[in-house]
Formats: C-alpha cells, sequence, structure tokens
C-alpha cells in the first residue's frame, strides 16, 4: 500500500518500494489554471529537498516546481510535452512529473498527511 | 497581474455578487474585485468568445464626459490628442492617445461622439483619475470634464454578439464597426456602441449602475453567451495585438514607436498642435530608434512580460518583451514588445531570456489572429 505526503508548495510525493513520484494536487491546479507548459528535470539529476527542479506555466503565470524531497531522478513524464492538460485534469495519476531514488526516507515522512494538508488548504 | 492593488477596501462593480454567485474566482485589479475566470477557465472562455458570444463585465473602466465651456469639446480635445477629432461625425467613435508633452502616452483611450457636441471618453480603470487631472490641467475652462461614477460597462465579444444584440437591441445589430448611439438594451437607456478589445466582431455597452445587472443577466440568458474574466480578456487582446496600457505603452513610449501612428491624423500632422508633437513628428520623419513588434517563441514555453531580448550572434540586448504568454486560438505562445529598429522586420531571429536562458523568436505582425482564426504573418517587411 502506497502513501501518498505532501508540501505546502502544492506537490504530492507517492512512495512506492523505495521510489517517489512527484506531482502536484488538483487545488495547484485549480490556482494555476489552464497548464500550457511543463519544464521538468533531467533524468539522473540529483536533487536537494527543496530545489528549484522545474517550471509549469499556465495561461496566466508561471510557477516553480521544488524537490519535495531529496534524491535522484528516474524518469520524468514526457507526455507532458504533448497534454500539459492531463496536469489539471488527472493531477494524482497521467499528470505525474517525476520519480526519484529516495535518498532519506526521513524527509518525507515529516511532510504533510492528506488530513493535514487538508486543513493547510482549509486555512489558505 | 501587474496592476494588482493590495489596498483591503476594493471598490466593487455592479455585478460583483452576480460573478460571485457565478462561481468566479476573483482578483483585485485596478482598485477592484474584478472576476479573472468563471468555473470553466482562461482557454473555454477564450474558445468561446472567439467561436461564440463572451460576455464581459468591463465596469471598472473609466467613462469622463466633455461638455462645452468656452470652447467645443471636440477643438479642445484635440490639444492633448493627435487624433483627427473634429471631424468625428455623429454616432462615430475613434481610439486615440492621451499624450504627454515629451511624447509619451498618459492613456489610450476612446472618444465617442454619441449625439450633439458632448464627447464621451472611454479611458483605462488604473489612469481614470489621472487622466481627468492631466484634461483639466491642459484644458482649463475650454471644456467641462466630468468623470462619471455610477455607471456599469459590458462588453458583448465574438461572432455571435450581433445576432444576440438583435434580440434585445435591435438597432444594435444594424451598427458599423466604432458606430456609437443612444439606444435602449432590453428596456434600459445605454450608450451602445460597436467595438471592443478582443480582436472580434462585438459591442460594448454602457449603462446606469442600477440597470447593469438586469442587463447583464439577460444577455447571459442566451444560450451563445458565456461569462468570460478578465484572464481570457488579455489573452484574446494579446492574440489580437492589442495594446495594453501600461504594459505595452506608457510614458515612455511614443505613438510611433508603439506602432499607432495610423491614429495620428493627417491635418494633425500638419498643423502640429497636439502635446508632444515635436517629438512624434521628428520619429514620424525619420523613424523611430525602436519599435513595437509581435514575437513568436520557438516551442511550447510562454515568453512573457519583462524578459530581456537580445540579438542572436552577439547577444546584445534588443530590447524587452511587454506582454506574453499562451494563445490558446493559436495554440502556442505568443508575445509582443519592443525592439531596435535593426531588428524589427518581422521575420528577424531574435532571443528572449527566460530563466537565464535564450529562447529563440521570431519577429511578427502582432496580430496573430483574423476573424477568429490564427493568421500569423512573418514574412512582410515591417514599415518603418
Amino acid at each position: 500500500m502506497s502513501e501518498i505526503r505532501y508540501t505546502q508548495d502544492h506537490e504530492w510525493v507517492r512512495v512506492d518500494n523505495g521510489t517517489g513520484t512527484v506531482g502536484i494536487t488538483q487545488h495547484a491546479g485549480e490556482q494555476l489554471g489552464d497548464i500550457v507548459f511543463a519544464e521538468l528535470p533531467e533524468a539522473g539529476q540529483e536533487v536537494q529537498q527543496g530545489d528549484e527542479v522545474g517550471t509549469l506555466e499556465s495561461v496566466k503565470a508561471a510557477s516553480e516546481v521544488y524537490a519535495p524531497a531529496s534524491g535522484t531522478v528516474q524518469a520524468v513524464n514526457d507526455d507532458l510535452a504533448d497534454d500539459p492538460g492531463q496536469l489539471n485534469s488527472d493531477p494524482f495519476g497521467a499528470g505525474w512529473l517525476y520519480t526519484f531514488t529516495i535518498a532519506d526516507r526521513a524527509e518525507i515522512d515529516a511532510l504533510m498527511s492528506e488530513e493535514q494538508y487538508a486543513e493547510f488548504c482549509a486555512e489558505g | 497581474m501587474a496592476d494588482d492593488d493590495d489596498s483591503v477596501s476594493l471598490h466593487q462593480t455592479p455585478l460583483t455578487h452576480v460573478h460571485k454567485e457565478l462561481g468566479a474566482r476573483m482578483v483585485p485589479f485596478a482598485g477592484y474585485e474584478m472576476p479573472v475566470q468563471f468555473p470553466r477557465g482562461i482557454v473555454a472562455e477564450h474558445t468561446h468568445t472567439r467561436g461564440s458570444a463572451g460576455l464581459f463585465d468591463i465596469s471598472h473602466m473609466g467613462h469622463i464626459v466633455l461638455r462645452p465651456g468656452t470652447s467645443a469639446p471636440d477643438a479642445a480635445l484635440e490639444r492633448v490628442v493627435p487624433g483627427e477629432i473634429a471631424k468625428l461625425g455623429r454616432g462615430r467613435m475613434r481610439y486615440t492617445l492621451l499624450m504627454t508633452e515629451q511624447g509619451g502616452i498618459h492613456d489610450d483611450l476612446m472618444v465617442a461622439r454619441p449625439a450633439g457636441r458632448d464627447l464621451f471618453l472611454v479611458v483605462n480603470a488604473a489612469t481614470k483619475e489621472q487622466d481627468a487631472a492631466v484634461l483639466r490641467r491642459h484644458l482649463g475652462d475650454a471644456v467641462s470634464v466630468e468623470p462619471q461614477t455610477n455607471a456599469g460597462f459590458l462588453a458583448l465579444q465574438g461572432p455571435r454578439a450581433a445576432a444576440v444584440m438583435a434580440r434585445l437591441c435591435p438597432d444594435a445589430a444594424e451598427m458599423d464597426f466604432m458606430d456609437v448611439a443612444h439606444l435602449t438594451v432590453d428596456g434600459a437607456p445605454a450608450i451602445v456602441s460597436r467595438s471592443g478589445y478582443t480582436g472580434e466582431d462585438g459591442f460594448e455597452i454602457a449603462l446606469a449602475a442600477g440597470d447593469t445587472e438586469a442587463v447583464f443577466r439577460a444577455l447571459l440568458a442566451h444560450e451563445e453567451v458565456e461569462p468570460v474574466g478578465l484572464g481570457a480578456r488579455d489573452t484574446l487582446r494579446l492574440e489580437a495585438g492589442l495594446c495594453l496600457y501600461g504594459h505595452d505603452i506608457d510614458t515612455t513610449t511614443t505613438p510611433v514607436e508603439a506602432g499607432l501612428s495610423w491614429t495620428i491624423g493627417r491635418r494633425r500632422r500638419e498643423t502640429a498642435d497636439f502635446l508632444g508633437a515635436g517629438v512624434v513628428l521628428d520619429q514620424l520623419a525619420n523613424g523611430p530608434p525602436r519599435k513595437r513588434v509581435g514575437l513568436l517563441p520557438e516551442g511550447r514555453a510562454p515568453v512573457r512580460e519583462g524578459a530581456p531580448i537580445q540579438d542572436t550572434e552577439t547577444g546584445e540586448p534588443v530590447g524587452e518583451v511587454t506582454s506574453g504568454g499562451f494563445g490558446p486560438t493559436v495554440n502556442r505562445p505568443v508575445a509582443m514588445g519592443y525592439v531596435d529598429r535593426a531588428h524589427s522586420a518581422w521575420g528577424t531571429g531574435v532571443n528572449a531570456e527566460v530563466r537565464g536562458r535564450a529562447r529563440p523568436c521570431t519577429v511578427a505582425r502582432p496580430r496573430f489572429v483574423n476573424n477568429g482564426e490564427p493568421a500569423i504573418v512573418t514574412s512582410k517587411q515591417n514599415k518603418s
């Protein structure tokens, strides 16, 4: 059973067998509006928690993607180049951003649970 | 948006509560609480306007009436704008520019003569107080400058706008582009013009504040009509190559640099009696140092306002992007900005710097659409 953790930048990380998958939340997609371009990190790139690793461009504005946890990028979602709208329509599925080999599981465990994230969003 | 205002007491339009009821996301804009988008989102609203009819609340914009004082309003206004206003016929409207002494632009505006001698000006929200002050300072007792405060203002834009208007105001459907008249829309007295800010056919409708909600709802009741927010208003005008004041034109840009020389009347070029005429006429004769152009970024990533523009060989700065984003109709990023004259011919390659990286762009005609369809021009030589 995988679990999902959330960041204050409205990203999520799902952990499966030592691999993390990163995406943005439904809330982030709603706030950004129609996303038209995604710039993603490269496979093999070493990232530290909080690093700026990409940019999402909506019709309205650009928004940075931050690494929710440290590790090595494994795969990036190339489908987003052709259909960045998946970030809005299916943010927890087809709209994933990248996967990474987790360097420090404690970083992820310290992120928000689903319940905590819901509270965080409600507080605005 | 760049015109965000953090002030806690935002003005409301006669429609603020209606936008909330429709589920709009509200943002501060030029001191007003305005809808940036409705639940369908910017792309859907944009596409709907190009294909059917979009309804916009533009009540934040300013209306100023000029009435005769010691002079006729048209002759007086010509002191501060380069347009041919004296010959503006009854029932006609014209786009013009409120100038600075230095040949810069205080504001861009519509001047209408719905009837009689009075002129009806439509000015930008962020500049309306300053415009009234500029007019009073330069025109003195010549005219009475009367900002209108208790008004609503709607725009109905798109290829189906005329068919919808014909049901609520049959006379409006008979109007030509840039006609203006006192008419009755669904029973409410209004000043209606055939004009807009989207590149589409459409109407702008000035109403008493108390009538605005009823007319807005009456228009919205037609199946062709959807509400549209400021987000799509911006993408629509960007694709149409229309300037946004404070971004693409301001007190540091001249009409000639901005590609707005067509607003300078032939007689006005000879009489040279408008504010800033020295600079403007010199640039008309000798060419401006820089020009506003359209920019087509390569690839899918938008290039936005403030991005420096560089020569592709030397990397030297040659200009700056003043508006940019994604154009839903052309389905690609589009932008506009100023480049020096040597780089201003359509088809010229330049680089725009985005997040530290040079992004290749092609200089193009600033207007990217025609009749709701993509119409990109990069081949014809840019006239200077």
